[in-house]
């Protein structure tokens, strides 16, 4: 009895100091990265969001609700749409490039996971190749290639899409054209990812009982990559909605975007407690997004992600 | 009765997979409400089969007629037939009665007739506590029964079983042999049902075909099956056989005495039996249950062979021996009726009768 007793005392040593010592080893590091550089600046940041701005750019007390209502539109000079336009417009443009890319990734994920094996990882690596460009490189490489001299302005003109001498850019076109080749594979690969696991018997039960083929895609195959869509789509759509270079370099550099709108105001402008509360808002507009999404896949009973 | 069209008909099917034939000129047709099961292991086509009846599979080559209609431009979704999967395949994100409603919500049935048709069909099954539930919050016998469920409240025409019992425990598995038989019986719907277990096929089927390799190798009612085997390949998966090449020595007009490695025997041909019995050369078979194991001093005057018991193997009800008659072997089994001791030990000589009416002529 007494044996057991100890043996019992020795299995408790080993899953609660034992077991913590542990994992703080292994997970500690990560913790301590989450904490000092992502935590505590992002709460430095929400402080510094209610304080006054000093002469000088620095901060100072007392606490004061100006920033946001600033935000919002009621600045130094009466009532101004400004700001309210501006994260919009990010929203739209973050939204739209998620959209884009949704479009786009579906049938390359279908055609991808139907490849034989060796070339999927062919495809895939094709994919990741704007991945591992600089963004910059890149995007200067599609004012390059939709300048009005270039083979697809050419190929533009004679299909009768644009006249002759028009540049395809700065536009809004060229500005997705860039965010779909920045964004494409945040999408694709998590989306591939469901679409290799998919259950194609569950498809032909489908199929069996009485639904064509929208039907069975819509009903049988679709839920099945709902978690890597949703996945992707967040990927795509939060750092999108930052996004304000290739907005600037496509798009003429006519629009202030939410991303150069911070920078201004930390830069040029020296007003940190402002940008501290774009900042913020921005956060907020999209943890409101998925804080919906949640709630609505947990009413149906689906996994969130 | 003869002149009803059948349920299914299929003509000279053919099904390659590369170089591999998986069907190869198959034909068979099925009745109105019968119980028809495709038996063999696995790879013998049998799948393949049930699945281009489904429209699952389109076939290289032939017919297959649905009540008399030509089915193969008719796409699955539109075919008269439903199919229960062997891995169930039931949608992960709907409820149990969602995915029962399933066909019917394709077909555009009324809200209400829907709900009504799905009901019933759940307590004909017993799962109507289930309603609610998710796949993933059932156990193996309850996903069965929704499957189940999900394809005869469409009310097809033949319904197609693919190993609907193959992953479930005997004791579930024996319980639902029965519900199944029953509730075929009840809805008279025709049921194709494709499994590699020969006692599931012997206990459920009005007929069965035994298939090997893309082809069926002999169709008919389960006793006629077990009874008289065609081929060695039917008698030894249809339970076993003992197998004995035989000589003929001698004519004697209904059957022949033949030479064999266990003795002169005497055998009866079977009429409308094997063509084989017209050669002088032959395999016998007969079934172990089929040998009875005698004292020395009993037994009739022919087909009497002198054994020795090699091994035994008690089990209860029955006892089965391995019996050496010279070079050859034997197996027999024995229902235990006598209280007590059977009589019969290891290393022990006995006699055993094979009856002539129970010797079969194989075709190979």
């Amino acid at each position: 009895m007494a044996k057991i007793k100890g043996e019992v005392k020795f299995g408790e040593q080993l899953t609660t100091r034992g077991h913590l010592f542990r994992s703080a080893l292994t997970s500690g590091p990560g913790i301590f990265w989450v904490t000092f550089f992502l935590l505590v600046p992002l709460i430095w940041i929400g402080v510094i969001s209610f304080l006054t701005r000093t002469e000088v750019g620095g901060f100072e007390r007392p606490f004061t609700l100006e920033n946001y209502t600033r935000f919002v539109g009621f600045g130094f000079f009466g009532f101004d749409m400004l700001y309210p336009q501006i994260i919009l417009r990010s929203i739209l443009l973050g939204t739209g490039t998620a959209l884009l890319c949704m479009i786009t990734a579906m049938p390359l994920a279908f055609f991808i996971a139907a490849l034989p094996t060796r070339y999927k990882n062919l495809a895939l690596t094709l994919v990741l190749i704007p991945f591992w460009t600089n963004l910059l490189i890149r995007t200067y490489a599609w004012q390059i290639l939709l300048a009005p001299e270039s083979p697809i302005t050419r190929l533009a003109v004679w299909m009768h899409l644009t006249e002759p001498g028009h540049p395809l850019y700065p536009s809004a076109m060229a500005i997705y054209i860039g965010m779909v080749c920045d964004y494409l594979p945040f999408l694709v690969l998590p989306l591939y990812a469901s679409v290799e696991k998919i259950d194609w018997t569950i498809a032909e039960a489908a199929s069996d009982l009485g639904a064509d083929g929208p039907r069975v895609f819509w009903h049988a195959i679709l839920p099945q990559v709902t978690p890597g869509l949703v996945a992707g789509i967040i990927l795509v759509l939060i750092p999108a909605t930052g996004q304000f270079v290739i907005p600037d370099l496509l798009g003429g550099a006519k629009t202030v975007m939410l991303g150069n709108a911070i920078q201004q105001q930390f830069q040029q402008s020296r007003d940190w407690p402002f940008g501290s509360a774009i900042t913020f808002v921005g956060m907020a507009a999209v943890m409101l997004g998925l804080w919906a999404y949640a709630r609505v896949a947990g009413e149906k009973g689906g996994e969130i992600i | 009765m003869a002149t009803e069209t059948p349920a299914i008909q299929v003509e000279n099917l053919v099904r390659r997979f590369g170089e591999v034939e998986a069907l190869s000129h198959v034909s068979v047709s099925i009745r109105k409400g019968e119980f028809f099961s495709l038996l063999g292991p696995s790879g013998c086509g049998k799948t393949t089969l049930l699945r281009c009846i489904g429209g699952l599979d389109i076939p290289d080559e032939g017919v297959i007629r649905i009540d008399g209609t030509d089915a193969r431009e008719i796409p699955a979704h539109k075919r008269p037939v439903n199919t229960v999967f062997q891995s169930y395949a039931l949608f992960p994100h709907l409820t149990v009665s969602d995915n029962i409603a399933f066909g019917l919500r394709m077909k555009n049935v009324a809200k209400q007739e829907i709900a009504d048709r799905v009901k019933r069909v759940m307590d004909m099954v017993e799962i109507a506590k289930l309603a609610d539930r998710k796949p993933a919050q059932l156990s193996g016998g309850q996903k069965q029964r929704v499957a189940l469920a999900r394809a005869i409240v469409n009310e097809p025409m033949v319904l197609l079983l693919d190993e609907p019992l193959g992953a479930l425990d005997l004791k579930l598995r024996k319980q639902l042999q029965v519900e199944l038989l029953q509730l075929q019986r009840r809805l008279g719907i025709t049921f194709i049902y494709v499994t590699h277990d020969q006692e599931e096929a012997l206990v459920m089927s009005d007929r069965i075909a035994v298939m090997s390799t893309g082809k069926i190798v002999q169709m008919g009612e389960a006793e006629v099956l077990y009874e008289h085997p065609r081929t060695r390949y039917v008698s030894q998966f249809l339970g076993s056989c003992n197998l004995l090449d035989a000589t003929v020595t001698q004519r004697t007009g209904t059957g022949a005495l033949v030479q064999t490695p266990v003795g002169p025997l005497r055998v009866e041909f079977r009429q409308g039996g094997s063509e084989a019995a017209a050669h002088d050369k032959f395999t016998l078979a007969i079934r172990p249950e089929k040998v009875s194991l005698l004292p020395v001093s009993e037994g009739p005057a022919e087909n009497r062979v002198k054994v020795k018991v090699e091994e035994l193997i008690y089990i209860g009800s029955e006892t089965h021996y391995v019996l050496r008659a010279g070079q050859q072997r034997l197996t027999a089994e024995a229902m235990n009726v006598k209280v007590g001791s059977q009589g019969f030990d290891i290393g022990q000589e006995a006699l055993v009768y094979l009856p002539a009416a129970g010797l079969l002529v194989l075709d190979d």
